[in-house]
């Protein structure tokens, strides 16, 4: 997909065999974020302090609050990410890219100056909010895992959704009969694997359009759960739609660390599972044979079964395991969140999580950034709604959906999809 | 996502046998090679599998099924009774709700189901057209809900707040539907071409952002939320810009399923007869030789969103100017957008199959409603259903291996 006006490749004048691509949108998409949030701050100038609350009560090492005036931190915040913008636009003239990090500095500095000047004559709590962002993250990011697996073998995997919810609802079956967590979680995984069942026999078995399986594999568990729902599970609420919730634990000495002890350390079991789920998937996918396969499987089948590797098993193991990660991800809401199933509970969240996928460039860590970015959205969302900011709710909550379009557009760009991501391998 | 563009439904080898390309024999000759090929059969067969499926899970779930099946042992038969008496009460009341209700004397009212039926396929026909108008151009238009939104409540603003005389009022609404539909579409089509942006996210994005803009427009007095109104709802559509009953005011059925009907003829006409169609379907089966043979496939996949996002904000007109005229709300899309996917799905993205699928779709929601109304089955039973069609129609090997159909021959 070319006709790209952004691009500017410029061959090295000594060595006209280098080909250096370098995109301006990096720097555009920054400066287009500063002057936007710039023009915000002018047009809604109010006055107040803005205070971050760096503890909760019950926090053995007590920070104390920060309060700062709302309208000079947010501009000399806004000061940071024109010298960022600047900084990329010399790095882009010099033909270099603008590395990772400064994206995430730049992104970081917005938040904080727009929270600064959202909140202005409130409190934010910060760890609440870097919490309950991670929490509100489990289900995306489970279900980018599942995407990445999925896509790196070659099976595009858009019944996230319907994998989640599949999760959600076995979860709650099964923790509600069973009486324990960790069976409703097991439920959970299965009952992702059973959809990801389907998805490997229409979309490997029988060469059914992935896109097109997994959108209806969607509807289908929608349907599904809802029928069983209002069927099954609502009459009998009792035994069958009240699961035990997974509680909080709090990890000793690491839950202690001032800040970063209460937002990534006291959380759920599911929530630790999941640093653990992240850490293995990105080990495995770069630095194991498993990982070495399910990519090749992914980039070049046919060399793939040239040496042996058997593909359409390989991309098999790989749905499935996808599968019940995302299901494992379903069972936060009904294990975690709410104590018992709804109809269309997920509300699209595996949408969410595929688009994490793609942002993320097909990388587990990457992905996970994002799905997070995601979480910390929804979550400032709900602080925003409370503390009460100038700007109408409806925007507030557009907001994520906004940055992320422009995000896409300026700063992902054309992604690269593995080689053979959506391509049915039919040997011979 | 795939890179590539999804293939094309209408295009997969099982379909090869049925396309028509210019120059082939007649039409009923096709047909004719299509039944002994094996295509309807199928066809039928993915249906019979599905209600299948679906009589299952009414029967597993029916109260009395397993009130019965607690002494199944004793009286099997009273299992089979009951499970048998809850699926064909299921599916008559399917059918009484779609099609034509046989419990009445009067035939007048025993076609009013048949109506509904239409009236429901409208918005599904429309909006299946403008998803599967993107898929043949290589596009997966899952921004249906957003599109449907803006068409629809910009439709509900000029019915609402605009003085015009009858006649002219229905059209200028109706052109502003499709235009806000339109640009809705273009951005993602233009955001793809001129970035690379994936237009699936940029499209399930821009349903969120749609919605919330259409819930601040219903906020706001100054917009269109009803005045001295609590909730994001307008007042209710001036008579000058409904659409017209098309069958007096004992039917419910409006202009809006000819509107479909006419969207259908022309979009086959765009598909099949003009270059610009062809600049869609090469582009679709192939951008890199569509390139090479000039054209500008970028422009194509704008001007493709654009037209489909016309499509799919007519279906959003379709809801506040004729099926629901007592204002617009949040909730005008009704789950069409996503609907549509399924029903350019199986329609395999051709305007006379998403027109059959349409009216299938159609008469499901109209039977759906009466099935939970008389029977109190779910009417996400329907949805069920629904996705197994579409699901054994693109697998014709399954079908056939579960019929024991010999495998086809290559045609």
């Amino acid at each position: 997909m070319t006709i790209s006006a952004a691009p500017t490749t410029t061959p090295a004048e000594e060595a006209p065999t280098v080909v250096t691509v370098v995109s301006r949108k990096a720097p555009v998409v920054l400066s287009i974020f500063t002057v936007g949030l710039a023009l915000v701050l002018l047009l809604g100038s109010h006055d107040g302090d803005t205070t971050f609350r760096l503890s909760t009560r019950d926090d053995l090492f007590q920070l104390p609050a920060v309060t700062v005036p709302a309208m000079v931190t947010a501009w000399l915040l806004v000061v940071v990410m024109a010298a960022i913008a600047g900084w990329s636009w010399a790095l882009t003239l010099r033909e270099r890219p603008t590395p990772l990090w400064l994206v995430a500095l730049f992104t970081v500095a917005a938040l904080v100056s727009f929270l600064a000047w959202a909140a202005a004559g409130g409190t934010i709590p910060v760890v609440g909010l870097l919490g309950g962002a991670i929490a509100l993250a489990v289900p995306l990011v489970f279900g980018a895992m599942s995407g990445v697996i999925g896509e790196r073998a070659g099976v595009v995997n858009i019944a996230i959704d319907g994998q989640l919810l599949a999760g959600a609802f076995a979860a709650a079956l099964v923790g509600s009969m069973i009486g324990s967590t960790w069976a409703g979680l097991a439920g959970a995984a299965f009952a992702g694997l059973l959809v990801a069942v389907l998805l490997g026999v229409f979309a490997i078995s029988y060469h059914v359009d992935q896109v097109i399986v997994g959108v209806v594999l969607n509807v289908l568990v929608i349907g599904l759960t809802s029928f069983l729902f209002s069927q099954v599970l609502a009459p009998n609420a009792a035994e069958l739609n009240s699961p035990p919730r997974f509680k909080a634990i709090e990890i000793p000495l690491l839950g202690e660390i001032p800040v970063i002890g209460p937002v990534l350390f006291q959380q759920t079991a599911v929530v630790y599972l999941m640093y653990v789920a992240v850490a293995v998937i990105a080990w495995a996918l770069y630095r194991s044979r498993w990982g070495l396969r399910l990519r090749a499987v992914g980039e070049h089948p046919k060399a793939a079964d040239t040496v042996g590797i058997k593909v359409n098993r390989t991309r098999y193991r790989a749905v499935l395991l996808a599968g019940a990660i995302a299901g494992l991800g379903g069972a936060f809401y009904t294990l975690v969140s709410v104590p018992q199933f709804n109809r269309e509970m997920t509300g699209g969240a595996g949408y969410i999580a595929l688009a994490a996928v793609i942002f993320g460039k097909w990388d587990p860590i990457r992905a996970t950034l994002a799905a997070l970015l995601f979480g910390f959205a929804s979550t400032l969302q709900g602080v925003l709604s409370v503390i009460g900011s100038p700007v109408p709710s409806q925007f507030m909550l557009m907001l994520p959906y906004v940055v992320t379009v422009f995000a896409v557009a300026g700063l992902v760009g054309r992604s690269r999809p593995p080689a053979a991501d959506g391509v049915p391998y039919v040997k011979g | 996502m795939t890179g590539a563009p999804p293939e094309i439904p209408g295009e997969t080898s099982e379909a090869k046998s049925g396309t028509t390309a210019p120059g082939d024999p007649p039409s009923w000759r096709l047909t004719l090679r299509e039944i002994v090929a094996g295509n309807v059969l199928t066809a039928v067969l993915a249906l019979v599998l599905a209600v299948i499926v679906g009589s299952l899970l009414v029967a597993v779930t029916d109260d009395e099924v397993r009130e019965a099946s607690k002494y199944f042992f004793s009286r099997p038969g009273d299992t089979v009774d009951a499970a048998f008496d809850a699926i064909w009460g299921a599916y008559t009341a399917l059918f009484q709700g779609s099609v034509y209700n046989n419990r009445v004397d009067d035939p007048a009212t025993a076609i009013r189901p048949l109506t509904e039926t239409l009236k429901f396929a409208g918005p599904l026909i429309l909006a299946g057209l403008g998803v599967g108008l993107a898929f043949r151009a290589g596009l997966f238009n899952i921004g249906g809900r957003g599109q449907m939104l803006l068409g629809g409540a910009a439709a509900g603003w000029i019915g609402v707040k605009a003085d015009l005389p009858a006649g002219i009022h229905l059209v200028v609404a109706l052109l502003v539907a499709m235009l806000f539909g339109g640009l809705w579409g273009a951005l993602a089509g233009f955001l793809k071409a001129r970035t690379g942006a994936h237009e699936v996210i940029v499209t399930i994005m821009l349903n969120y952002v749609g919605f919330y803009l259409v819930f601040y427009a219903l906020s706001q007095e100054s917009i269109l939320q009803a005045p001295n109104s609590a909730n994001p709802k307008s007042l209710p559509i001036q008579d000058s810009a409904t659409l017209p009953r098309l069958l007096g005011d004992r039917y419910t059925l409006h202009l809006g399923f000819l509107l479909a009907l006419v969207a259908v003829a022309v979009v086959w006409w765009i598909l099949n007869r003009s270059a610009f169609g062809f600049r869609i379907r090469a582009a679709g089966e192939n951008p890199e030789a569509a390139r090479t043979a000039g054209i500008d496939v970028g422009r194509t996949y704008t001007v493709v969103m654009l037209v489909a996002g016309a499509l799919v904000g007519l279906a959003g007109a379709n809801q506040v100017l004729g099926t629901v005229t007592s204002g617009v709300t949040v909730d005008l899309d009704a789950g069409i957008g996503f609907d549509a996917i399924t029903v350019a799905l199986l329609g395999r993205s051709r305007p006379l199959g998403i027109l059959a699928a349409g009216l299938l779709f159609g008469a499901f929601k109209a039977g759906g409603f009466a099935m939970q109304a008389s029977q109190g089955i779910p009417i996400d039973l329907v949805l069920v259903v629904q996705s197994l069609i579409v699901l054994f129609i693109a697998a014709p090997p399954l079908v056939r291996a579960v019929f024991r159909l010999p495998a086809k021959e290559a045609a």
